[in-house]
């Protein structure tokens, strides 16, 4: 039943919900309220009292628009609709005297503050403060924390909005945020000052609306209007949060989130924020063959020469990694069916089913998290394989949602009922859920319930249940997976039937496993990692950053990423150097531009380039097989290191041997 | 005022057998699943064992009551009642300061203090026994100037009779709490102008006083 | 003077046997059951024609308040809370209640819990009133034994709870919001209003916040009439008052009163006179800390009661009544409750957290002189500035005493100022 009412804002008639608060009438509207405290993902506070607005006929004092809500509202005169101005003399002067409150204790340290130039109280103050100051008094000192190795303090620029305390707590699920003491000697502290225990720490930095909380490895390194803002997306795992990238020549500086409701809302994992110093170490930045059991640099006709030699002379298996984009995948495909090769993205042996949708994406989208009444995980850890989506199922189940897992039992940072370890636990699970309505269940199947050896029997109980009305959702780690698998980039039996004969392997970008020894490899990436360290010859490629491309991530999703920063030396763009290879090779493919790529990618796979669009995708259940009793094993083990570039980062080095220190695993060398 | 736990504490704490069985009652006078409830009194009945409030008794009763530590210590840190350093080991003493005992004489009370148990407040005297704190309005200002000690008031002070007060303390005698210039309780001092009748009936102390007269406590 | 036997407290100093057999001898517990079986209608229509005013300082009418309950349950457990958290500078009147005659207080809880559909009630008393809480709780043991409380409490028919619950020092906890979050295990810091606690109180749930006073008046308003209440005091504030005079009188005292009663009779009457004559009064704070003082030229005339006090931009708040003498610095008076407000801010929203602190520093400096004409103004601009802007009334609660002090005593404040500059 919708509640629309009328309201008077600024003289301008409108309607709204009833459980709307003014200030998102007023955002509807177009009519700007200042604000610090409030933030529409997170619980309302109403403390900085910004926001104040006049309620005509009201009480002689204006109200904190971000708490009010439209149903609170008395009517006016006769029934009229009551009246709100934003604008009037009393909302205005309560605005400066909050503004002038805010700046009598904050420090006039803008031209050293990393927040200048973006920072909400720099703005507002522009608007609503004086050019002088009447505060005589001495201004207030506080101590700054050593929140760890991403967010730096100067808590001395804070004004307790609370946010970070109610984005800790509520969002990220940890408990070691607060606000201590009170009055005026109030301090925001991380308990007994330890660092802060979660992946998603880093969005503490973006809430703060003063220079408080900064970003530490960013330090004093640019200025906001320095830096070059390029929308893209996140490949650290299958979501594909919406990201900007910002750089500053051929540097990436740093990397924020951008709002997607439908899929990250407007957080990001520490591991797609701070993973750019991995960027620039240990890249691949120009040809090497080997020579003599030895990597040499070589020139990139060279490298191609020997490349096409050895995919003219032997049988060709190509695989493609997880952070392979759509153009890659696909120009590389059409390569390897030139030279009838095999090929597999499925490289850490697990069993999608290879052209059933339903099967490999699932049947739900991200968002329908939000309304589930229940959610059954199977064999995932979702807390570091997509925290983002984490954070949403713990809103979800905040809201009330129930959550039970089959899998190794995790920390999720929320209450989940835990049914086993096991295929057997879930066949019992399945079994007991037989005369359950499941229309408000979904079920998040990870790559641990996958594995090769459960033969598809997970899938197929999943598959079986969201056939009697539960949702599905298989929840990848790779961003490159789904793509392979939409391009067909498979073969029947998977990675060891493709590999079974092949003289050389096609490597794009797969540094996750050991390619068995024999066959010879030719290595296209960006990182000297795993991949590299085995090739024969080695195709330096632009990271993700560098280059444009689509990624389908774990709902079925195409989303566009895009160039931020050239490729460093003489690293070439994926599709490219698959595309000169071809040429080299005497089989051209058909398109010159990445452009023409695209367009030959739409008549082939049209699904592919509806942008932003989620198919639907029909249920095609699949047979459950009688497979023998198997523990799911979760397929990430250090949330830090889970690719080229991560391995590559400084920052996340840090961060992986702080959390494993944390977890006692390392006590015994320490 | 700053509010953080001390720079040194105690390696543990647990509640007295007596204590433990207290708590588990004070806990069941709230809603099932509201046991964070209790929290004020528990962390008081651990002051009241302990002295002062300690960070493994902020913690122990967190975990005792299934709360985030960083929620008990936000509380312990805004109520100013929870002691989070030592104080002393005979009497801490807190002098109200807010304006009707100050227009009474309250500051004659804490230059009292300065003079003979430690210049600053929360400060231990030289022998460890003794501390002061101004505080403010304990809510007996027909009585002022008074201060607290432990759970007793001692009311109508004034610098002689707080110096003699302060002389029976010292030489360990515990004095009577209520007022120091012979009321009863809060009635005025030239005699009660109402309720009469029951003025000849009235017991020796108080209801308060008597209290600390039976307890014989603190 | 209000006579003994139109008194409502009338073990108010302990003289008397304070304990359910005295209470009862006093004339409580007297028929209560009879009293609820009367129905919820009758008490709440009964204490709105007494005309009862809130005694914790806001002075909004009981029935009224009591009427804003749902008047049936939705699931949802209805909560009876009594602010015992005397706290406000200048207030001890509900110490007296709980520590001479509480059965007053239990009594009514009983009433209120069962007239606001509430099974249990919650008594949430200030941490440092410790012999306060240990004579109530023992007198909370005797109704339970006595089986006034419980099931079937009184034998009235209705099952009532009652408990007691202290804080720990945060004058703050007296709001009743904040109240309800220290209740619920939390830092005392006031909610946004709406929603209003009968609505979403105490765990989510309807609530009732009133204050001791207001509680334990309403047994005897019930037992002797409306209408016996409503003749005391002026319309609209009506009934007997517990008044708490402290200061520069030469006997201070708490003593129930008529509401509407001048401030010259009962400081006359009860306190024997100001300290050195009523010439040498200088001002009085009548409502407790955070009613703005009111000076000598108006006090001869002064009426305490809700409404005479508004109207000479004062209040009654809890009748607290704070006499200054001539002797008195008064510029420092009100710098003690400047300090007091910033010690008692609880920091959640920024007028106060940053105003409360700004204030007590501009008040600092004028005690000593040591400051500018036009700071007066800057001050007094301040204090509008965090009036009207803050979550809870305690921002309002800084603001009034200084203006009040700035409205009466600007040239005290001027001429000291001046003799700083000035040398000697």
């Amino acid at each position: 039943m919708s509640d629309l009412r009328k309201i008077i804002i600024d003289g301008i008639e409108t309607e709204a919900l009833g459980d709307m608060t003014l200030i998102q009438v007023c955002e509807q509207m177009g009519i700007e309220i200042p604000r610090f405290c409030y933030h529409e993902r997170l619980s309302i506070a109403g403390n900085c009292r910004m926001c104040l607005v006049e309620i005509v006929g009201g009480p002689p004092k204006p109200a904190a628009s971000c708490a009010m809500q439209v149903k609170d509202l008395r009517p006016g005169p006769e029934g009229a609709p009551p009246e709100i101005r934003t604008r009037s003399d009393m909302a205005r002067q309560a605005r400066e005297g909050v503004m002038e409150f805010l700046l009598i204790n904050h420090p006039l340290d803008c031209p050293i503050c990393d927040q200048g130039g973006e920072c909400d109280l720099q703005d507002q103050a522009v608007a609503y403060g004086m050019d002088f100051s009447r505060y005589r008094e001495a201004k207030r000192a506080v101590d700054d924390l050593d929140l760890g190795p991403l967010v730096e303090t100067h808590m001395t620029r804070c004004i307790s909005c609370t946010r970070c305390v109610r984005f800790t707590t509520e969002v990220a699920g940890i408990n070691q945020m607060g606000q201590s003491g009170r009055g005026e000697d109030a301090e925001i502290i991380s308990y007994l000052n330890q660092t802060l225990h979660s992946n998603m720490q880093g969005n503490i930095i973006d809430l703060c609306p003063v220079g408080a909380l900064t970003s530490k490895p960013y330090a004093f390194t640019a200025r906001s209007w320095e830096l070059e803002k390029v929308e893209s997306i996140d490949v650290m795992d299958a979501l594909g949060s919406n990201i900007r990238v910002d750089s500053k020549g051929r540097r990436v500086m740093r990397i924020l989130p951008r709002n997607h409701d439908g899929v990250n809302e407007e957080w990001i994992s520490d591991k797609t924020r701070f993973v750019w110093d991995g960027l620039i170490n240990q890249r691949l930045d120009r040809p090497f063959i080997r020579r003599d059991g030895k990597l040499v640099a070589c020139s990139w006709d060279h490298a191609l020469d020997e490349a096409v030699s050895l995919l003219k002379s032997e049988q060709v298996t190509s695989i493609a990694g997880d952070l392979a984009s759509v153009e890659a995948v696909y120009a590389l495909s059409q390569l390897t069916d030139s030279l009838q090769g095999k090929k597999e993205c499925r490289v850490n042996n697990v069993d999608l089913p290879i052209g059933n949708r339903s099967g490999y994406v699932g049947i739900s989208r991200i968002e329908d998290i939000d309304s589930a009444g229940r959610i059954l995980m199977i064999g995932t850890n979702p807390g570091i394989e997509a925290p983002v989506l984490n954070a949403r199922i713990r809103a979800s189940w905040l809201a009330g949602g129930h959550v039970e897992l089959v899998g190794e039992a995790v920390d999720l940072t929320y209450e989940y009922k835990h049914h086993g370890t096991d295929l057997l636990s879930l066949h019992k699970l399945a079994k007991n859920m037989e005369d359950v309505d499941l229309t408000d269940t979904l079920i998040i199947l990870g790559q641990g319930a996958l594995h090769e050896s459960l033969d598809n029997s997970a899938l197929g109980i999943a598959m079986n249940l969201a056939d009697r009305g539960a949702g599905l959702l298989i929840l990848h780690t790779a961003a490159g997976r789904v793509g392979a698998m939409d391009l067909g980039f498979t073969t029947e039996g998977g990675l060891d039937q493709a590999l079974d004969g092949a003289g050389v392997v096609y490597n794009l970008g797969v540094d996750e496993i050991d390619i068995p020894s024999g066959p010879k490899v030719i290595y296209q990436g960006s990182h000297g990692d795993r991949g590299a360290h085995r090739a024969d010859v080695i195709l330096p490629a632009a990271a993700y950053t560098e280059e444009a491309g689509i990624f389908v991530n774990t709902e079925g999703r195409p989303q566009l990423a895009s160039k931020a920063t050239f490729p460093v030396g003489e690293a070439k763009e994926n599709w490219a150097i698959i595309r000169a290879l071809s040429g080299k090779l005497g089989m051209p493919l058909e398109y010159n531009s990445q452009i023409q790529l695209r367009l030959k990618l739409a008549e082939e796979f049209p699904h592919l380039m509806e942008i932003d669009m989620v198919r639907e995708n029909e249920l095609q259940p699949i047979e459950t097989t009688q497979a023998g009793n198997t523990e799911f094993k979760n397929v990430i083990n250090d949330f830090y290191l889970t690719n080229p570039i991560a391995r590559a980062s400084a920052v996340m080095a840090e961060l992986s041997y702080l959390t494993r220190t944390r977890d006692g695993e390392l006590n015994e060398a320490a | 005022m700053l509010r953080r736990f001390h720079h040194t504490q105690p390696d543990s704490f647990e509640f007295s057998e007596e204590n433990l069985k207290w708590a588990r009652e004070q806990i069941a006078k709230y809603p099932e699943g509201r046991q964070v409830s209790a929290i004020i009194p528990l962390l008081w009945r651990a002051q009241e064992q302990e002295g002062w409030l300690t960070k493994p008794a902020t913690e122990y009763v967190a975990d005792m009551l299934g709360m985030a530590r960083i929620r008990a210590y936000e509380v312990a840190t805004f109520y100013f009642m929870f002691q989070l350093q030592p104080v002393g080991s005979i009497a801490h003493i807190q002098v109200c300061g807010t304006t009707t005992c100050m227009i009474c004489g309250a500051e004659d009370l804490i230059s009292v203090c300065k003079e003979r148990i430690a210049t600053k407040p929360h400060q231990l005297s030289p022998c460890e026994r003794f501390s002061w704190e101004e505080v403010e309005c304990l809510g007996a200002c027909a009585n002022a100037p008074m201060i607290q000690i432990g759970k007793d008031y001692y009311e109508d002070l004034s610098r002689e009779s707080f110096e003699t007060l302060l002389d029976d303390l010292f030489a360990n005698r515990k004095p009577i709490p209520g007022s120091r210039k012979g009321r009863f309780s809060s009635e005025p001092q030239t005699g009660v102008k109402c309720l009469a009748e029951y003025e000849n009936g009235k017991a020796k102390f108080s209801p308060a006083v008597s209290l600390a007269q039976i307890e014989g406590d603190q | 003077m209000l006579a003994d036997r139109d008194r409502i407290f009338t073990n108010l100093y302990g003289m008397g046997d304070c304990t359910l057999a005295g209470a009862r001898k006093r004339g409580h517990w007297d028929g209560t059951a009879e009293l609820i079986k009367k129905g919820q209608d009758w008490i709440i229509t009964q204490v709105k024609e007494s005309g009862l005013r809130g005694r914790g300082g806001a002075g909004f009418p009981t029935g009224l308040k009591w009427s804003f309950m749902p008047k049936n349950s939705d699931g949802r457990p209805h909560y009876l809370v009594v602010n015992a958290d005397e706290s406000e500078p200048g207030t001890c009147k509900d110490r007296e209640i709980m520590r001479h005659d509480p059965h007053t207080l239990i009594e009514g809880c009983l009433i209120a819990g069962f007239a606001m559909n509430s099974n249990v009630g919650y008594i949430y008393i200030r941490g440092e009133y410790i012999r306060e809480k240990e004579l109530l709780q023992a007198a909370i043991d005797e109704a339970y034994d006595a089986g006034l409380l419980g099931r079937n409490a009184c034998n009235s028919g209705w099952d009532f709870d009652l408990y007691l619950h202290h804080g720990a020092g945060a004058y703050i906890c007296g709001e009743e919001t904040a109240l309800l979050e220290s209740l619920e295990g939390k830092k005392g810091m006031p909610r946004m209003k709406p929603p209003f606690p009968a609505g979403s109180g105490l765990y989510g749930c309807p609530t009732t916040v009133n204050n001791v006073e207001s509680i334990a008046v309403v047994p005897t308003i019930l037992r002797r009439g409306a209408t016996w209440f409503a003749s005391f005091g002026r319309e609209n504030n009506t009934g007997t008052k517990i008044f708490a005079i402290s200061g520069h009188v030469n006997s201070p005292c708490v003593v129930e009163e008529i509401m509407s009663i001048s401030l010259r009779e009962l400081i006359d009457k009860h306190c024997d006179g100001v300290r050195g004559g009523w010439d040498n009064l200088k001002a009085v704070i009548p409502g407790g800390a955070s009613v703005p003082l009111i000076p000598k030229s108006l006090c001869d005339d002064a009426i305490l009661d809700f409404d005479w006090l508004r109207d000479h931009q004062s209040g009654l708040g809890t009748a607290a009544v704070i006499v200054m003498d001539q002797s008195t610095d008064i510029i420092k008076a009100i710098w003690r409750l400047s300090k007091f407000y910033k010690h008692e801010s609880c920091g959640q929203c920024t007028p106060c957290r940053e105003g409360a602190g700004w204030m007590m520093r501009v008040m600092d400096r004028f005690v000593s002189g040591k400051a500018d004409i036009e700071e007066i103004d800057t001050l007094l601009q301040i204090t509008k500035q965090v009036e009207g802007h803050t979550i809870c009334a305690l921002g309002d609660a800084a603001a009034w005493p200084v203006q009040g002090l700035i409205r009466h005593f600007r040239n005290e404040i001027e001429d000291r100022i001046l003799k700083e500059k000035i040398p000697a």
